[in-house]
């Protein structure tokens, strides 16, 4: 099972790499996404999957699923929940200013400055 | 930190006090509270005269980085002696001169303070012992150097100097400083001491002669050697007493210094000797013939110094040869001592030509030669010491230059008879460039006489000329006192410093005795040479105009000038081409560099690791669990192929929802239940911005460019794989995650170990992810709202 999920991982990164060398800002963002998802899931299976109980604590069960991973995602999705929502907000700004939202037409003097 | 550790930082310590007395106090000159740092620090060290010409050595160590092996470790011998007197002792008379020179309107605190910084740099690269300090205070000199040639900042041509000078010795400097580091490689210290002990290895070492070279262009750029000499005759726009102090003195010399503290240990190398040798006489001749044709006094002067400098190289390579060679005749100790000697003698003459021509300067307002003449009526004192000095600079008795000059044509002629392997053939070239040498030094030397002071009295100075004040008078005055003192009575230096300095340079402990005579007899070759310079020098000089032509000839696109400034264009040329070739200004670009440098980096790693892959200890495969992971890859498939920006974002929901049900198979609830509220407010936060984004999700793309993508995107992916499962199999470090699960009852008195990690164990880090959170909702809130209106103000949108 791990090394599928690591696999799958392994996909999705690298299709969120095709993504932000695409020209369209809302490419861009979504790669972002899915590269944080790709990590997610790779950085969650370098513990082990489902080799134990929910980590909550319980008399009854003897080993638990590695908390470690799990509490420094949480971080991560939150983070890149933050990020995400930045960006496509600047996104919506360039295109307002600017006009467009292919990344290679934004090169230039910005139109304030002439 | 002792006395003498003191005693090189009190004049940078000194610069803070004046720099700030400066501000304040205006009303005396600056010079006069800067004099007494010099005078001291000299008086000091001729305390320690006796201690060193006793052939003891003084060694004080201080720890100053010590992890690197760099520690201000002072050395003295007589070889650092003397270079520590002269910077001192030359030091103390410049500031007096510039008292004089500089009147109230110049920037004196920027002067004086550059000029103490000066003197504790080179101090320090004299007294040390630690090749890593001694490379430090070496480019404080030139940084010194820089800030003093482009004192009138802005005059384009101090700017233009200023840039050579430290361009050309910052070239030499840095590769002087891998020849240190070749050095310490090969000896596993830094400490010059420490590598004379460990001669043998140095010299087996197949590195040796790659240190030898990096250092030798340290010590060419500094001392102005042939071809590097071309910044010494820019670095003449610095205000005189600075060409009198560094750019004759001391700093130029530090090259010197250089060469002949690594004597000892390089001199085992022919290509050491020989390169000295020949770069130092072609220096000679060269720069001497060049000096003829100025018309700036200084550029004369200036000329003469290099040529002068070469003189001593070429000494220094003599000396070498004898230690090379391990014979311990009698020639070689006199090219040794002559070099001394000399090195002595043009810093007394040329320092006083220089403050001389500072006041001719001064007084007419001029340095061109074809507006001076005749000035011996009004300005007697300054021509007698001229003549006194440039009789000196040519090599006519009394004076101390004749003594060594007249040492030099004999070593030199010593060393054509000596019969060596190679260069033999050419070796009877020696004498005879020693002598051209000569004969254009004394050429120059009649000019600087006839060419101011003597002729027809030129009216048209911007000036009226008068003499000198007193106060710029005294130093060239002490300095001319000094020539015929020497001159007379040569054997009052030879025990005293002389000697030490030689024995320092030949690192021996046997006394030289050296006596330096007048006389050599009638069947001194020296003497003969000397008496067919002056004749010759003299007959030159009368018809001259018959041969001054000879200048006009060769071309100006072959000069060194010329090929330093096209390289310069050429080099910020090139500098700029390359920058724009890598920086795109696409964002594209940047990444595809950060892509692809991580694939080569890992491809790199991955060659060069034994990587193996264990598989036996996952988990079962569930069909459900496949299931799901099949929908993220529908989705993703999806994403990449459709031109639809909704579709686009309602896939990229289902890969959120996707993996938080994954999270729930996983044991991983907590992360579920965040990943599906963030999937939540995602998917509306896509579809707010809906609206105000464009329709299309994608931009017509070449098949060209799709494939780089895909390439790079495949070599990521693949990449990523092969590391997420060698990382899986090998584990190196036991996890800490059982200390959370036995801990966190205890400790934190929580059941779910996530949470509890989160806000307790590692809470710090959870609080300054809020303040992340919050700082991307200012800034959202900012974008959205606020804008920069037509007149340049921040306004306030009331509806985004």
């Amino acid at each position: 099972m791990e090394i599928l999920v690591i696999v799958l991982a392994g996909i999705l990164i690298g299709a969120s790499v095709y993504l932000m060398l695409s020209k369209s800002l809302l490419r861009i963002i979504i790669g972002t996404g899915v590269l944080s998802h790709g990590i997610l899931l790779m950085l969650l299976t370098m513990g082990g999957l489902k080799r134990g109980g929910i980590p909550v604590l319980d008399d009854s069960v003897q080993s638990y699923t590695d908390p470690l991973p799990q509490a420094m995602l949480l971080t991560v999705i939150v983070i890149t929940f933050a990020l995400t929502a930045y960006m496509l907000v600047i996104a919506i700004r360039v295109y307002k200013e600017l006009g467009t939202d292919n990344v290679e037409e934004m090169k230039g003097v910005p139109r304030d400055d002439d | 930190m002792t006395l003498i550790h003191f005693a090189i930082l009190l004049p940078i310590i000194a610069a803070v006090f004046i720099g700030v007395l400066y501000r304040y106090y205006k009303k005396v000159h600056l010079g006069w509270f800067v004099l007494p740092v010099p005078v001291l620090i000299a008086a000091y060290l001729f305390t320690l005269i006796p201690t060193v010409s006793n052939n003891q050595v003084i060694f004080e160590s201080l720890q100053f980085m010590p992890k690197i092996g760099m520690n201000f470790d002072i050395y003295i011998d007589g070889l650092s002696l003397l270079f520590a007197i002269l910077i001192s002792g030359i030091g103390a008379l410049v500031v007096l001169y510039s008292i004089g020179y500089l009147s109230h309107q110049e920037k004196l605190g920027n002067f004086y303070v550059y000029l103490l910084i000066f003197m504790t740099a080179m101090l320090g690269v004299v007294l040390n012992d630690n090749v890593l300090m001694l490379y430090l205070f070496w480019e404080l000199t030139s940084i010194s150097s820089f800030l003093l040639i482009a004192f009138w900042f802005n005059r384009e041509r101090s700017i233009y100097g200023a840039q050579k000078s430290m361009l050309i010795t910052m070239f030499g400097g840095f590769l002087m400083l891998g020849g240190f580091l070749t050095l310490s490689l090969i000896t596993d210290t830094f400490s010059i001491r420490e590598m004379m002990d460990q001669m043998p290895a140095i010299q087996e070492s197949p590195l040796a002669p790659f240190a030898l070279i990096l250092i030798l262009f340290g010590a060419f750029t500094k001392s102005a050697q042939f071809p590097f000499y071309v910044w010494l005759p820019d670095a003449m726009e610095a205000p005189t007493p600075v060409s009198a102090y560094l750019h004759s003195a001391t700093m130029v010399k530090a090259g010197l210094y250089l060469v002949s503290r690594f004597t000892p240990l390089f001199a085992f190398s022919e290509l050491w000797v020989w390169t000295i040798l020949l770069v130092g006489l072609v220096t000679l001749v060269w720069a001497s013939f060049n000096a003829i044709k100025q018309d700036d006094l200084k550029a004369v002067l200036a000329f003469s110094t290099v040529s002068q400098l070469g003189l001593i190289m070429s000494l220094l390579g003599v000396g070498a040869l004898g230690v090379h060679s391990g014979a311990s005749e009698q020639v070689f100790t006199v090219a040794i001592v002559a070099a001394v000697f000399h090195l002595i003698n043009h810093a007394t003459f040329k320092g006083a030509l220089f403050m001389i021509i500072g006041i001719v300067d001064h007084e007419t307002g001029t340095r061109s030669l074809k507006r001076l003449g005749g000035l011996v009526t009004i300005m007697p004192i300054s021509f007698t010491l001229t003549l006194i000095t440039s009789l000196s600079m040519a090599g006519i008795p009394p004076f101390n230059g004749f003594l060594s000059k007249e040492l030099f044509l004999e070593a030199m002629f010593a060393i054509s008879e000596a019969d060596f392997s190679v260069l033999a053939d050419v070796s009877v070239l020696f004498p005879i460039l020693a002598i051209v040498g000569s004969i254009f030094t004394l050429i120059y030397s009649v000019i600087l006489i006839r060419g101011i002071f003597l002729g027809k009295v030129q009216p048209k100075t911007p000036k009226e000329p008068k003499e000198a004040p007193p106060l710029m008078l005294v130093p060239p005055i002490i300095l001319s006192v000094l020539v015929v003192v020497f001159g007379l009575f040569p054997n009052l230096l030879s025990g005293t410093i002389i000697d030490p300095a030689a024995m320092g340079i030949l690192n021996t402990a046997e006394p030289l005795n050296t006596e330096i005579s007048h006389w050599h007899g009638w069947d001194s070759p020296a003497l003969w040479a000397t008496v067919s310079i002056v004749v010759i020098g003299t007959l030159l000089y009368l018809f001259r105009n018959t041969w001054m032509p000879v200048y006009r000839l060769g071309s100006k696109s072959l000069s060194i000038n010329h090929f330093y400034d096209q390289g310069l264009i050429y080099s910020s040329l090139g500098a700029e081409k390359i920058t724009d070739g890598y920086m795109s200004g696409y964002i594209r670009s940047y990444l595809v560099y950060i892509f692809s440098g991580f694939t080569v980096l890992a491809v790199i790693t991955l060659i060069n690791t034994d990587i193996t892959f264990d598989w036996s200890t996952t988990s079962e495969i569930n069909i459900t669990e496949v299931a799901i992971m099949l929908i993220i890859l529908a989705s993703l498939v999806a994403i990449l192929i459709t031109a639809s920006r909704m579709v686009a974002i309602i896939m990229f929901s289902v890969i959120g929802f996707s993996l938080s049900l994954l999270f729930v198979f996983f044991r991983a609830v907590d992360l579920a239940l965040t990943q599906l509220a963030v999937e939540a407010i995602i998917t509306s936060l896509f579809l707010l911005a809906f609206f105000q984004l464009p329709k299309r999700a994608r931009h017509e793309e070449r098949r060209r460019f799709k494939l780089n993508n895909m390439f790079i995107s495949v070599a990521v992916g693949a990449i990523s794989i092969i590391f997420g499962i060698a990382a899986y199999s090998n584990r190196l470090f036991d996890s800490i995650s059982q200390f959370y699960i036995d801990n966190v009852y205890d400790l934190a008195s929580g059941g779910n170990m996530v949470n509890v990690i989160l806000v307790d164990f590692r809470g710090m880090d959870t609080l300054f992810e809020t303040l992340v959170f919050g700082l991307a909702g200012l800034g959202i809130f900012i974008l959205l709202r606020l804008r920069v209106n037509k007149k340049g103000e921040n306004e306030y949108e009331e509806h985004a």
